[in-house]
């Protein structure tokens, strides 16, 4: 894969001032017609040509935007993993099997391996890297996995706490029954799931807004 | 997964104006990417209508109208749809994850394919996917197939493949209808109609044209109201999808059956429902003697495969279980 791939460009919050997230992307970056995309000006890509051409596109992501080009075929896991450097969001399966990829989109959550990235435009976009308040301090249900053993080689765990905010903030988590089954789309081959739910279980009791 | 050119709508007639045979649809993709990483699916171009207008659940005076693009989660949640057609909602809960749910829509359920694992299996012979290749599933491991509506022509057009819907089956059971618009206008065609069963081209799971849009879906309100349940028997608890399932509304009055349907789900290429069989009911008394019977009659036409022929009773124990836990509600 040639580096140009590899090229992030990176709003910060206010959006006024760019930055490049990658220094060999500056070099990238001469080589590269402008950011938007023009027919006709074919990127520097390892795309051959004649292929569909790679879009020019900007993801809101945990408060952030950043602009990277994308072909149509990079689903969203993909381009949070291999491109932005976020990969607390996991492949299991990809293919919308196991929820280890689950974030959030508008607030929902998501299978972010069935997902194109190409179609995530405008959207508000949460990884498991932006559920925390600040860098010094874990979301509540972060904090109770920790507390509850609601892990043990942690690979799921991104997408179960992802899909556990989602639980409590939809009001999902008022019966352990209940809890398991709003949790059904995240599967745990360690077998870690009472502490799961003991921590879901743990953090609604605890009554605080997450 | 093959590259492909991508363009999005924002208008139902643009999604149709630039629809070829080698392009697709994309609305939640949680089937059709699925699929493209698999090379099953290897479209040109993705149409992307996932932002078309037409995400609204509105109620109108012959019933509810729902958009193609609304979520299935929303579409479960919706207070109108839970009060007037709590079916849907209770087999739109029993179908996928959470997440998945949240992504997926009303058009694309419909869409889902009719399949089976051989047909993901490229190794494998698939007359759904390749046509006229044989089918993997006869002589394979056949537990989760068909055994009503199968086709009994050549070994080259045979497929035992179920619909894996949820929502399709309650979707029989209420008589919707399924709002198209295409090249040539609009038209509407009732769910029972929208399924096909194999026949002799099994590459062919629904009656729509390459180049139509599913708009929205109408739920019709039953003359006669009743309750309704959808009994969904699966290998665990959760997130699997139907071994055999049953969507049934029933109307009793004094004892006696006023009205009734019942869809079955995982044993036939469709949604399974013979009208004449409810028809029979209307009239008789509510009880087990009268279940059973039309249990029977539904299944009557059986051909189970190899590992499959527990279907035959499951589904008639299920049929029955579904009745009762409506009349006695
Ligand atoms: C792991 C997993 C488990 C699942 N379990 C279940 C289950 O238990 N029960 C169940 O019922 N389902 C289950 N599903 C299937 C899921 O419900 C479907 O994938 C989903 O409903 C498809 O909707 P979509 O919007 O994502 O469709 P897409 O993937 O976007 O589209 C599917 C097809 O429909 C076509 N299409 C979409 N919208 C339209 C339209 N408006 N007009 C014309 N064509 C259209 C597309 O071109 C495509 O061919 C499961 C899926 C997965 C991945
Ligand atoms: S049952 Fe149908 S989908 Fe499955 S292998 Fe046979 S032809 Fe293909
Ligand atoms: S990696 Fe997305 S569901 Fe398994
Ligand atoms: S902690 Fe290992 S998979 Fe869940």
């Amino acid at each position: 894969m040639e580096y140009t791939n590899h090229k992030n460009y990176i709003i910060d919050g206010a959006g006024r001032r760019w930055f490049l997230k990658q220094s060999s992307a500056l070099v990238g970056m001469l080589a590269l017609p402008p950011l938007i995309g023009q027919a006709g000006t074919a990127p520097a890509s390892s795309v051959p040509p004649g292929l569909p051409m790679k879009r020019a596109i900007t993801l809101r992501i945990n408060r952030k935007a950043y602009r990277i080009e994308v072909e149509p075929r990079e689903t969203l896991l993909d381009v949070l993993r291999e491109r932005l450097d976020l990969i607390g969001s996991k492949k299991g399966c990809d293919h919308g099997q196991c929820g280890a990829c689950t974030v959030h989109i508008d607030g929902r959550t998501a299978n972010a391996c069935l997902l194109l990235a190409v179609m995530q435009q405008d959207r508000d976009i949460t990884t498991i890297e932006g559920l925390a308040p600040s860098p010094d301090r874990l979301h509540p249900l972060q904090t109770a996995f920790v507390e509850h053993d609601g892990l043990q080689c942690g690979f799921c765990t991104p997408g179960q706490i992802m899909s556990g905010v989602a639980v409590l903030r939809e009001g999902h988590a008022g019966s352990t029954a209940q809890i398991k089954e709003w949790m059904s789309g995240n599967i745990c081959r360690c077998g870690a799931y009472s502490g799961i739910v003991d921590a879901i279980e743990a953090v609604q009791k605890g009554g605080r807004q997450v | 997964m093959k590259s492909f050119d991508y363009v999005a709508v924002t208008k139902p007639a643009d999604a149709v104006r630039l629809m070829e045979p080698q392009f697709r649809f994309i609305a939640g993709g949680t089937n059709l990417v699925d699929l493209m990483k698999y090379e099953i699916e290897r479209p040109d171009r993705l149409i992307d209508i996932s932002r078309l207008p037409l995400d609204r659940i509105e109620t109108t005076d012959a019933g509810i109208r729902i958009g193609a693009l609304a979520r299935n989660s929303d579409v479960a949640a919706d207070p109108a749809i839970t009060r007037q057609f709590p079916l849907l909602a209770e087999a739109l809960l029993a179908g996928a994850s959470p997440q998945l749910r949240n992504m997926a829509t009303m058009g694309g359920n419909l869409m889902q394919r009719t399949r089976c694992y051989y047909f993901y299996d490229a190794t494998q012979p698939c007359n759904k996917r390749e046509p006229g290749s044989g089918c993997g599933a006869i002589g394979g491991f056949n537990r989760i197939h068909a055994i009503l509506g199968t086709s009994e022509g050549a070994a080259k057009t045979q497929c035992i493949a179920t619909n894996p819907s949820d929502m399709n089956v309650a979707l029989s059971a209420l008589d919707a209808i399924v709002q198209v618009t295409g090249p040539k206008g609009t038209r509407a065609i009732p769910v029972i109609d929208f399924h096909r069963l194999p026949g002799d081209t099994p590459e062919r799971d629904t009656v729509l044209e390459a180049n139509e849009l599913i708009t929205g879906l109408d739920l019709p309100k039953p003359a006669i109201p009743g309750k309704s349940y959808y009994l969904k028997v699966r290998d665990r608890a959760s997130y699997a999808f139907a071994v055999v399932s049953v969507a049934t509304r029933l109307a009793v009055e004094n004892g006696r059956i006023q009205d009734v349907r019942i869809a079955l789900g995982g044993v036939a290429h469709k949604p399974w429902r013979i009208v004449e069989v409810e028809k029979n009911m209307v009239g008789k008394a509510a009880t087990e003697e009268t279940f059973r019977a039309a249990a029977q009659q539904l299944v009557a036409g059986a051909k189970p495969h190899e590992h499959n022929a527990f279907k035959v009773q499951l589904a008639q124990s299920a049929i029955v279980r579904a009745l009762q836990t409506v009349a006695t509600s």
